[in-house]
């Protein structure tokens, strides 16, 4: 190996990789666009609307209920609740959002509540719409509110306290930290978009460093040079490299700051009335990147060796497409609950590491797994290194045809 | 120098086979001197030239080139040629200079050295009004001078063309047939492909008719117009040819 040549490939292949729109797309743009557009941007609108539906005064239909005036007076009385006159076609009505909810009272409703008999109120509602949950929460809080009341007065008759219904309390109580909280609830989606754009990073430089340059009969210009084949393939391995570190970088810096951005609306509080703290210490995302470091050097090898195969950039990309399932797949299994690291999944290339950068951001760091996950990463990359190497010796595929 | 000794290529296609590509290949080639290698397409011309060049291993026989092997010194021999074809394209996104100096240091050359010669071959070549333009956006006369500086830039004393004035127009086929003649008054040796027997007539010190994969017959023009009794270079390529293109369309 000749350092000084692997230098000049690696100068060469910057200079026209950062000379390429399409790279600073790929490798600035979107990393650098998508997290604070996903997150900050979305959570912003998904507020936006959801503020607007609470705004709205709901349009809500009652049906029945001529026999029970207190409950109809109480139901007029709301201010959030627009009561408009009964018609048969109400289910229509809801379903084409003219009305957001209806409820049914039933027949002699306030003279069973006076006997004791306990009868049903049905309240009819347009399930996966927000303006028509809202609606039938109303309702729903109204006649919750009215039977509390129902049973004080009863209480109240018979002299008995209220606790004799709650004679105790249970809570739970949370004992995580609160940025554990946030990196317990985060952590997996973290790991799973640093590996992907890992990936996607390194894809397009592999694709064009290879195919693009038999494309354009660049590869033969080149291989006429006295350049050794391993010095090229390791100065373009750098290249692709460096591209899905930048990549990764620029995605843990944008993730970072999104989080803490997000983490002041407060809106991800899932309801428990805790803050979630979402940022990324600083310590987190250096081991986060250490982790991803290995990985990146796997993508990068396996994709110049993929690519290399290509003979367009056409075909280079049909044959990528089924990596990044290969990819996605077991990022997205880190994510799902239950699927903790044990010694056997330290070991699955990807996975692994997803899980791994799971625990970090969520403070954990188990550093048996590290190691052991970091080593077995290395070990995969530099056979994926050794298989490229091996590639650009063949003649088969740098002139197939 | 150029010397082949035996040079074969063989490829294994999955529904053709073997394919026997070029077949016992052996010809000279003398510095000062313009070898000329004749074929029609699929001949065995790019595939002899490449294995000359070392882009491609020979599957049989060698080569001596500038004193060096071609199996054994691949890389020196590398060091020694200036491979150009219609094939060898330009970067797109490096400069015209950057796309010289780039090959300059690939072949070892220092920042001094470097520097003159880019200098010396952009004043020969006219080069100096598009040395900072990107190479996708030159014409295709100044792209071919950019190539033609790449292949001089480390002053190499073997030339290979493979086919070099294909698919340009008249001018720029000119400026490569000058600097080919030009490359031989220097006293480097020079190999170069066509199919265009004008050329062949026009630079060839010695000819070389290549026919599915083997060298049919070779010699200065002269020589074989008195052996086939033919004036015409292409009556010459036909007889040499005819008997063993009908005996492989049969």
């Amino acid at each position: 190996m000749n350092a000084r040549n692997v230098g000049f490939v690696y100068r060469k292949e910057l200079t026209e990789w950062l000379r390429d729109r399409r790279t600073l797309i790929s490798t600035v743009v979107i990393p650098l666009l998508a997290f604070p557009l996903m997150m900050v941007g979305f959570s912003a609108l998904a507020i936006m609307l959801v503020g607007q539906a609470k705004k709205e005064t709901p349009k809500v239909m009652v049906l029945g209920g001529e026999d029970s005036p207190a409950v109809l007076e109480g139901l007029h009385k709301l201010d959030n609740l627009e009561i408009v006159p009964s018609t048969p076609n109400w289910k229509e009505m809801i379903s084409n959002k003219e009305i957001r909810a209806a409820v049914a009272i039933p027949d002699g409703f306030q003279a069973a509540l006076a006997t004791g008999e306990a009868k049903t109120v049905l309240i009819y509602f347009y399930e996966g719409e927000l303006k028509s949950s809202f609606g039938a929460d109303r309702i729903e809080k109204f006649f919750k509110d009215y039977r509390d009341r129902v049973v004080r007065d009863r209480l109240a008759a018979k002299n008995l306290p209220e606790t004799i219904l709650k004679p105790f309390e249970v809570k739970q109580q949370n004992v995580a930290p609160p940025e554990k909280v946030g990196g317990a609830a985060f952590g997996g989606f973290i790991g799973y978009m640093v590996i992907l754009l890992c990936m996607t990073g390194a894809m397009y430089p592999a694709i064009d460093l290879t195919a693009g340059e038999k494309e354009r009969g660049t590869m033969e210009t080149i291989l006429s040079s006295p350049l050794a084949r391993l010095d090229l393939v390791l100065g373009k391995f750098l290249l692709v490299l460096s591209a899905s570190l930048a990549t990764a970088t620029l995605s843990v810096i944008s993730m970072g700051s999104s989080f803490s951005i997000l983490g002041k609306f407060h809106a991800f509080s899932g309801g428990q009335g805790a803050d979630l703290h979402l940022q990324i210490g600083v310590k987190s995302a250096a081991a986060v990147f250490l982790m991803a470091l290995p990985l990146a050097v796997l993508f990068s090898a396996l994709l110049l060796t993929i690519a290399l195969f290509a003979k367009s950039h056409k075909e280079a990309q049909s044959y990528l497409t089924p990596m990044t399932f290969a990819v996605v797949i077991p990022a997205v299994a880190s994510l799902m609950p239950g699927i903790e690291l044990s010694p056997k999944l330290a070991v699955i290339p990807i996975l692994n590491t997803s899980l791994i950068c799971k625990e970090i951001v969520g403070g954990t760091y188990h550093w048996n797994y590290i190691a052991l996950i970091f080593l077995s990463t290395c070990v995969y990359a530099a056979a994926a290194l050794f298989l490229a190497t091996k590639m650009f010796q063949r003649e088969s595929v740098l002139f197939r045809s | 120098m150029i010397e082949a000794r035996g040079l074969c290529k063989r490829f294994q296609d999955k529904k053709r086979g073997e394919i026997r590509a070029v077949e016992g290949v052996s010809f000279r080639c003398l510095p000062g001197q313009i070898y000329g290698l004749l074929g029609a397409n699929g001949a065995g011309k790019t595939t002899t030239l490449r294995m000359l060049a070392t882009i491609l291993e020979p599957t049989d026989g060698t080569a001596i080139v500038a004193g060096y092997d071609i199996v054994e010194q691949p890389e020196k021999v590398r060091a020694n040629v200036g491979f150009l074809s219609t094939a060898t394209a330009l970067y797109p996104r490096l400069t015209a200079q950057e796309m010289v100096e780039y090959f300059g240091r690939l072949n070892g050359l220092d920042e001094a050295t470097l520097k003159r010669r880019i200098d010396e071959i952009f004043g020969r070549l006219d080069m100096d009004g598009f040395r900072d333009r990107r190479c996708d956006k030159l014409s295709t006369g100044m792209k071919q001078k950019v190539s033609i500086a790449r292949t001089l830039v480390h002053d190499p004393p073997v030339m290979i063309f493979d086919e070099p004035t294909l698919g340009l127009d008249v001018m720029t086929a000119r400026t490569i047939v000058e600097f080919i003649r030009e490359c031989r008054n220097r006293g480097k040796t020079v190999i170069f492909s066509t199919h265009v027997m004008s050329e062949v007539e026009k630079l060839c010190d010695n000819i070389g008719i290549i026919h599915d994969g083997k060298l049919l017959a070779e010699g200065p023009l002269r020589e074989l117009r008195a052996k086939y009794g033919e004036q015409d270079l292409e009556e010459i390529f036909v007889k040499v040819v005819g008997p063993h293109h009908v005996a492989v369309e049969a």
